[in-house]
């Protein structure tokens, strides 16, 4: 039998997987549902408006939190449509392609070091690759198929075009994304997100810490950037322009269409953690290491500074998204060829020549 | 900007140059981000303290309809009302000004003789359609008799149907209640409508 030849380190290994993976898509999906509830009201505290709350559970509104439950059991018993001139098997493996790619990217996150427990170490990280950044920039481009398949399995004329748009838009940035991402690679000198956090845990001078965004802020600037117009957020949504625009899911209706809505949050935590794990230190805090903590409480404090970090780095990205108007098409092609792209490679060339000159 | 006029008495607005601190956008993002994110927080300090029970300025400028009482001011027109003379008839001597001036044409009046012979005529029926009027009170001003005034604050008249939206005499006079009818309204696309 095959299992006895693996050792037993092999299967304690798997359930920790697991089990980690599970925290992760559940801390995921969690947020994506309370992403919609912060998009609600974070647009409503900035134009001086109250936002949604009439839900309510016998008498009790909470701040309008219902609404998220109130909006899942709409989507679930919503007349699920399927357009008469589309593809049928494809029109329903898009939204699901689309929410796998962003779900599966969460577990690359490197949410916190190792825990040393029962003589060994544990890693927090969900599942501990080398490539970690590679995998989630695979995942995202994989993701580009499930807006494609969407508009072409709608049978519109308006859903295909949406579905270009979108596809067009999520590779010129992947492109960008790539180059912006190999600036402060090339410092750290690892594909592992988990690597590129603990890279950054020293002081400069003892009193900055060695973050990302202090040692490489135009990369940071770019990679916010083009994150959003990869994601498909803030003044980069044409492919979707709610109201405005007709996109790709003009054709969905009920959950698949919550599920397109998912992702869009899902990928911005993506986007989110990958910003925090590369530019703002990961699970570190600065100064807590002299604290003298035991190791088990030092790494669980770190899980939740990744966690708060990535919540701010949202409210950030929330904050840009009802700040700034969306842009033209054109204009968003030219800044990512003619002005991200550009400045990215320059980057990565200063980089380049100041970790060979420095080494 | 301030337009400068030439001697034609003609002013070229010139649209702003966008200079390299606009082109580089990161500037501008930045301002904009400040003043959201001003708004952001001085209105949740606001939300923190109304909730902690403090006094203070309010975090939104949301009136909640219909917790919150007057949603309009206390000059603004309302629901029509039609007064009565001291003996309690109508006030109405139906001289048809009203609806004469009415821009919306939603006053409908029939005359008849009355038995009063100091007066000519009175109102037989007067009734207004509310779904049509723009409440801009001509009929108001233009009434001789001071018959027609119109309410303020009184904004609830809904109805089911177009119908239940006019109201005769006796509802404007105050001497009935506007009953809604229990109709249900009818489907324009069901077989049965014409």
């Amino acid at each position: 039998m095959i299992c006895c030849e693996l050792s037993p380190r092999f299967w304690t290994d798997s359930v920790w997987s697991g089990f980690k993976i599970l925290l992760a898509l559940g801390f995921g999906m969690n947020v994506a549902a309370l992403m919609s509830w912060v998009e609600r009201k974070q647009s409503a505290v900035i134009q001086d408006r109250i936002g949604a709350n009439r839900a309510d559970i016998l008498g009790f509104r909470f701040l309008g939190l219902f609404h998220i439950l109130s909006d899942a059991i709409k989507m679930l018993t919503k007349e699920d449509f399927e357009p008469p001139a589309g593809i049928r098997p494809w029109h329903a493996l898009a939204p699901i392609v689309s929410m796998a790619c962003a779900a599966l990217c969460l577990a690359a996150l490197p949410f916190g070091d190792v825990i040393e427990f029962a003589g060994r170490t544990w890693s927090l990280v969900p599942i501990q690759l080398d490539y970690s950044v590679l995998y989630v920039l695979a995942l995202l481009s994989i993701g580009v198929h499930g807006v494609v398949m969407a508009g072409w399995s709608s049978g519109s004329n308006y859903a295909l075009l949406g579905g270009l748009r979108g596809a067009a838009q999520m590779i010129s940035y992947e492109v960008a994304m790539l180059a912006i991402l190999a600036g402060p690679l090339f410092l750290y000198g690892t594909l592992d997100l988990a690597q590129a956090s603990r890279w950054q845990a020293h002081m400069i001078g003892g009193v900055l810490p060695a973050w990302g965004i202090f040692l490489q802020p135009l990369a940071f600037i770019l990679f916010m950037t083009a994150g959003a117009a990869e994601t498909k957020r803030a003044p980069f949504d044409l492919p979707e322009g709610e109201a405005e625009i007709v996109g790709y899911f003009v054709e969905y209706s009920g959950m698949k269409f919550g599920m397109f809505l998912t992702t869009d949050f899902l990928e911005s935590i993506v986007l989110a953690g990958m910003a925090t794990a590369l530019f703002l230190g990961g699970w570190h805090v600065p100064g807590l290491s002299h604290l003298g903590l035991p190791q088990a409480v030092f790494a669980l404090v770190g899980v939740a500074a990744f966690t708060t970090k990535l919540l701010a780095v949202l409210w950030l990205l929330m904050q840009i998204r009802w700040t700034l108007p969306r842009f033209r098409f054109d204009q968003l092609l030219d800044l990512g060829w003619k002005n991200v792209l550009p400045l990215a490679l320059a980057n990565l060339l200063v980089t380049a020549w100041a970790v060979t000159l420095l080494s | 900007m301030k337009p400068v006029l030439d001697k034609h008495r003609v002013a070229a607005v010139r649209r702003p140059e966008m200079g390299f601190k606009e082109q580089i956008y990161l500037v501008e993002v930045w301002k904009g981000l400040a003043i959201t994110s001003r708004h952001f927080f001085v209105n949740l300090y606001r939300h923190v303290q109304k909730a902690l029970g403090r006094a203070g300025l309010a975090g939104a400028v949301t009136t909640q309809y219909p917790e919150d009482g007057q949603v309009t001011k206390h000059r603004s027109r309302t629901r029509h009302r039609l007064l009565k003379r001291e003996d309690g008839t109508p006030r109405c001597v139906a001289c048809m000004l009203c609806e004469t001036v009415c821009p919306a044409k939603c006053i409908y009046i029939k005359a008849e003789e009355s038995p009063d012979v100091m007066i000519e005529k009175r109102a037989k029926s007067f009734s207004i359609d509310l779904g049509l009027c723009v409440f801009c009170g001509y009929c108001v001003e233009a009434c001789p008799e001071d018959a027609i005034r119109m309410d303020s604050q009184y904004i609830q008249f809904p109805g089911s149907t177009r119908k239940d939206l006019i109201w005769d005499m006796p509802e404007l006079m105050g001497d009935k209640p506007k009953a809604p009818s229990m109709e249900t309204p009818k489907d324009p696309l069901s077989p049965g409508a014409e």
